[in-house]
């Protein structure tokens, strides 16, 4: 039992570590004193601040936007993918296509942001398209590398999947397309509600790619943290992050509820 | 059949365009020059000639073989040594972590393993910012210990590579207990029972049984950790000092600051070089799993 109580500590120091600067962002923001790390009081002045300023507002609304069209677009991209590697059967191009669609898990975000924005600088040179850079190009990109993740969620449902189900309806008389929208959609659904949760939260989370992809007039929420981030620590960023826990722990507490529901 | 290969054709098109393509222009315009122009870089081919050169790969290397100064050998090397070290911390953290999870009662465990998991759903970037207010000079760190009574004098820690560390393992020790406590739940118990039946103490039984075991989730782990943290930007720009080069810094500065984005096509390139092959290898273990 000795080694029980160190293996215990030893996760109990992890655990703390994991969670103690989320908590401090969160007492921090209750902080009268702009000094973000002397206690000065309790004050919820610094939530009002966050919500006249127009800068932050505005780029939360574009970051959201951003999340949601990506956040679809990787659904129906990263289920076409996970379909296409586990059910159509070998074709010749699916080594090429299982490379791309885990390639974009580790590549560094530096890598596809600067390899995309070449991509759209030469496109628009040679097609005419895309005409500029903004919003447009920021959920491509965020739908090409939020697809493979998608991907990896549905593949992983696909597998677990009874395939005689499907076996059956097309013993029944079923075409391939009914298929997949009456017996295979409905079974893999809770992989495509995850995949969009998780595609939407890496959208929102992103800094670099969306960095090099942007252009005048579409700065995303993560872009205007990280430049005044860079000059110091600001409350009014503490009780964003706050904020932003909130929602996640609403998120979960009513997944929960759902869940236990069923 | 025709449907069939549109299905095939979507996912195919999409992913050549948007990540296969961009790649090969990486690769093209780490060949051209810097140019005063809008795109700021010349033409791989010239009048029908074939214009491209290997001058912006000769730049990136150290001054003793043609390059121009050492910032970016410099800054490759700082990238490895700091993902390998930050590596090494985050497996000796996260492994007691893993391992007190997949020993832990039903109820336990899931919950754990959601608190794991957890901070992933929040932002990374203002998870990487609460740092610089723990470890800044009067930050809630140095004000603990001092008033602990371990130190006198405020520490310095934050621009330092020791932030960078701090960060990085912070940010990606889940990458590290996930793969590994997918590995000790599977562990068998009676294996352990067995060892310490035949004499072996404890700490034999871990050495010589359950390390052993858990070797892949240990190496997928570590490679979860090493090859975002090569690339990091973020962590080094907002936690590490000036001098804490790192090769993805050195590419966004390329790119941002300095706009010669050939240069910035030939960093990405030896990037890539540097982590194509723990990426190879995670994704044969991938498959095989």
């Amino acid at each position: 039992m000795r080694r029980s109580w160190f293996l215990w500590l030893t996760a109990g120091l992890g655990f703390l570590f994991l969670y103690a600067p989320i908590a401090s962002l969160v007492v921090f923001s209750f902080n009268e004193s702009k000094l973000v790390t002397v206690w000065g009081g309790f004050s919820t002045k610094w939530y009002g601040e966050l919500l006249r300023d127009e800068q932050i507002l505005g780029a939360a609304w574009i970051s959201l936007k951003i999340a949601a069209l990506s956040a679809t677009g990787a659904v129906v991209f990263g289920t076409l993918a996970a379909y296409v590697l586990l059910r159509v059967g070998a074709f010749w191009g699916r080594p090429v296509l299982r490379g791309m669609t885990t390639a974009p898990l580790v590549m560094p975000e530096v890598i596809t942001g600067l390899s995309l924005l070449l991509l759209f600088v030469s496109m628009e040179r040679a097609l005419g398209w895309p005409a500029g850079r903004g919003m447009m190009t920021i959920v491509i990109a965020h739908t090409t590398f939020a697809l493979a993740y998608v991907a990896v969620v549905v593949q992983s449902r696909l597998v677990d999947m009874d395939d005689s189900l499907e076996e059956a309806a097309q013993d029944l008389g079923a075409g391939p397309v009914r298929v997949f929208f009456d017996i295979t959609l409905p079974v893999i659904a809770p992989a495509l509600v995850a995949g969009w949760l998780l595609a939407f939260t890496l959208s929102l989370d992103d800094l670099v790619v969306a960095s090099f992809t942007s252009g005048p007039g579409a700065s995303t929420l993560p872009m205007v943290i990280f430049s005044k981030v860079r000059l110091g620590v600001s409350p009014e960023v503490n009780a964003l992050a706050t904020l932003i826990l909130a929602v996640v722990a609403l998120g979960i507490l009513l997944a929960g509820l759902v869940l236990r529901r069923r | 059949m025709s449907r069939r290969w549109l299905v095939i054709a979507i996912p195919m098109l999409w992913l050549g365009v948007f990540f296969l393509l961009p790649f090969l222009e990486v690769a093209r315009i780490s060949l051209v020059d810097p140019a005063i122009a809008r795109p700021p870089y010349t033409d791989l081919f010239q009048d029908g000639v074939f214009a491209g050169d290997f001058e912006n790969y000769k730049l990136i290397l150290p001054k003793y073989f043609y390059g121009q100064d050492n910032l970016y050998i410099t800054a490759y090397l700082n990238s490895i040594r700091i993902a390998l070290i930050s590596t090494l911390l985050a497996l000796v953290i996260g492994y007691p972590m893993a391992y007190a999870i997949a020993r832990a009662p039903e109820p336990w465990r899931t919950v754990l393993l959601f608190l794991v998991i957890l901070p992933f759903w929040t932002s990374f970037l203002l998870r990487v910012y609460a740092w610089i207010g723990l470890l800044k000079g009067n930050g809630v760190v140095n004000n603990v210990l001092i008033w602990a009574g371990v130190i006198d004098q405020p520490l310095v820690m934050l621009q330092t590579d020791f932030a960078v560390y701090v960060g990085i393992v912070y940010t990606y020790l889940p990458f590290m207990i996930l793969p590994l406590y997918a590995n000790l739940v599977k562990l068998d118990g009676a294996l352990l029972e067995a060892s310490s039946d035949l004499g072996a103490s404890s700490a034999a039984t871990f050495l010589r049984v359950t390390l052993p075991l858990s070797l892949p989730g240990i190496l997928a782990g570590c490679m979860l950790v090493f090859i975002p943290a090569i690339g990091e930007f973020v962590i080094p720009a907002l936690l590490g000092g000036p001098d804490t080069l790192m090769i993805g810094r050195v590419l966004w500065d390329e790119y941002f600051r300095n706009r010669d984005w050939p240069v910035a096509s030939a960093v990405a390139i030896a990037m890539l070089l540097l982590i194509v092959g723990p990426i190879l290898w995670l994704q044969r273990s991938m498959e095989r799993a």
